[in-house]
């Protein structure tokens, strides 16, 4: 499948708490108004710039600390298609898989912000119009592949009664 | 080749071999989640409509806004009591039972070595300290677990860290993790497994490990495991109400990478803002003036920690610029801090002392910074607006750098005071 879309640039360790302060845990019921406040500390209304199908580049580290999984359900909810890193901490990247968001591990350092990206997630490479280079990544391994597909841990276990791995 | 103490437990669960980044599925023996992460957790295991496998192996814990902070979060708070009543789970902790998380799972001997524990908070690490395999995980996860009985992992690399010499007077638990983490940085450990080993960790107690294996996470680690020695066993040997297994690495076990680290070249350490990784030692910091004082935690809550704080403190006064915020872990502790003296310490210095809850650590209550505010604090992030304000500052550091710092209004190594 080919994704394209705008890219949204961060730096290194972008943490859970940049993404969505701890703050607004009483907005966790409300998803929908949660995510108005998405990357809110770092760009205010930076909800307002995202369209359907851009992208969330990060450096190093992306999603670190708090394992808060409001943040890559919001990120989904907000549009993003898919979240870029040259690595991600852990836990972010289970809960992401876990939630049905495509997290990619790649080279991000000679991405920007407004780039047009094309992102081929069955031959593993993004190719990045303005500078017309493409970044090879390594694919998902098929099972984490497959609770990605189908949205999540718990459609997944709606559908298979079970992991498939 | 040997196997690391990772592999060990994975593959005598699986009854099979397992290969370095293979994903399993696996059954945990504890499931834990808090006042953050356990609603949105009941709200999915609802919707995948399944009866609960294991009510045994499920802790349902109020730590993070609790006592109720306002309307919302004691809505939160609710839904955990209503599930466990729903449901009979038995470990469930609301106030006056419980405290703070990764200081009662082991307090109530519930995990246990050679347990794997999954718990919906990212310190979940901290019971590595008991040589058992715990991480963080997802809300989803624990929903996962509470239909299955199982999650899923991706088999680890491990790092060692070996460490010798004598430690220097003050130094602690803390400043060895926080001189770790300042080596490798906040991602020096990521998807690793942290194996903390030598003859200098022999010599710390149950309390300085439990505080290392909590913040591994903040050097990206999966888990922080500590070997079984007499220390663990006299630990658990009051607590423990079930079988429990040793595992140890093999000595040819493969690691990524192997870290030796000579103590007596650690003092006691201060991470700056807005990373974990930025330590200095305390000694250089001396500028910095601050307006708040944390002692508390599930990194740095414990009686222990506590006594410290308190032969520090006994006979001096809070600087008139600073708040000294003071929270016992748990209800046990504090009622061990009562009797020993401790708490009439801190109130006699001029502290303030809390009912065990989170709340400072995450900005949540109880000690929220003011703009432009800085904050000495014993917990184990210092991101920006962690504790408050956008334009605040946190300062980690161990019990004995918070409190002299307290004292003198201005980041202190303890020799000052």
């Amino acid at each position: 499948m080919k994704l394209i879309g705008y890219s949204h640039k961060f730096g290194d360790n972008v943490s859970t708490d940049l993404i969505i302060p701890g703050r607004f845990f009483h907005l966790r019921s409300n998803l929908n108004e949660l995510k108005l406040h998405l990357f809110e500390d770092v760009y205010p209304n930076f909800i307002e710039k995202i369209n359907e199908g851009d992208f969330i580049v990060g450096g190093k580290n992306f999603g670190c600390g708090s394992s808060r999984e409001h943040a890559p359900t919001i990120i989904k909810l907000a549009g993003i298609k898919a979240v870029l890193a040259k690595s991600f901490a852990r836990i972010f990247f289970r809960n992401a898989i876990n939630l049905g968001l495509l997290a990619i591990e790649a080279d991000t350092d000679d991405i920007e912000s407004g780039d047009k990206l094309i992102i081929d997630d069955e031959e593993g490479y993004i190719e990045n119009e303005r500078t017309g280079k493409k970044i090879g990544f390594t694919l998902l391994s098929p099972s984490i592949k497959k609770i990605l597909l189908d949205g999540g841990l718990v459609e997944h276990i709606k559908k298979h009664k079970r992991i498939i791995l | 080749m040997g196997k690391t103490f990772v592999e060990k437990v994975f593959e005598d669960r699986l009854k099979r071999e397992v290969s370095i980044g293979e994903f399993i599925e696996i059954e945990p023996d504890l499931a834990l989640a808090n006042d953050i992460t356990a609603p949105l957790a009941i709200k999915e295991f609802k919707e995948i409509k399944r009866p609960l496998l294991h009510p045994e192996k499920i802790v349902l814990v109020e730590d993070h806004f609790v006592p109720n902070k306002d309307v919302r979060s004691a809505n939160q708070a609710k839904i955990l009591k209503d599930f466990a009543k729903e449901y009979k789970i038995k470990n469930y902790f609301q106030i006056g039972t419980g405290g703070v998380e990764h200081a009662l799972l082991p307090e109530e001997g519930l995990v246990l070595p050679g347990d794997i524990v999954i718990g919906a908070d990212s310190h979940t690490t901290t019971y590595g300290a008991l040589s058992c395999f715990s991480t963080g995980v997802g809300s989803t996860d624990i929903a996962y677990f509470m239909a299955t009985g199982k999650t899923w992992f991706k088999v680890p690399e491990s790092i060692r860290f070996i460490f010798y010499g004598r430690l220097n007077k003050w130094v602690s638990g803390k400043d060895l993790i926080l001189y770790v983490i300042g080596k490798i940085g906040v991602d020096g450990a990521n998807y690793c497994s942290m194996e903390f080993s030598g003859e200098t960790i022999k010599e710390l107690t149950m309390s300085d490990r439990l505080t290392m294996s909590n913040m591994a996470i903040e050097g990206g680690g999966k888990s922080g495991i500590f070997e079984v020695d007499e220390k663990t066993l006299d630990y658990i040997k009051d607590k423990a109400k079930r079988e429990y297994k040793i595992y140890r690495s093999d000595q040819d076990a493969n690691y990524r990478n192997i870290y030796e680290f000579d103590c007596i070249k650690i003092e006691p350490q201060v991470a700056c803002p807005p990373l974990p990784s930025n330590t200095k030692p305390a000694k250089e910091l001396s500028h910095i003036k601050i307006d708040q004082a944390f002692i508390g935690s599930c990194t740095n809550g414990r009686l222990e920690d506590l006594k410290v704080s308190a032969s520090i403190l006994n006979g001096n006064k809070v600087h008139p610029d600073v708040r000294l915020i003071v929270i016992p872990a748990t209800q046990k502790i504090y009622k061990e801090a009562v009797k020993e003296g401790l708490i009439d310490v801190f109130i006699s210095s001029g502290g303030i002392v809390s009912c065990p809850t989170c709340g400072p650590c995450l900005g949540g209550h109880m000690g929220v910074l003011a703009d432009y505010e800085v904050c000495i604090s014993t917990t184990n992030r210092n991101f920006t607006g962690r504790m408050g304000s956008m334009k605040s500052e946190v300062y980690l550091a161990n019990p004995a750098v918070v409190s002299a710092s307290a004292i003198l209004g201005r980041i202190a190594h303890p020799d000052e005071v």
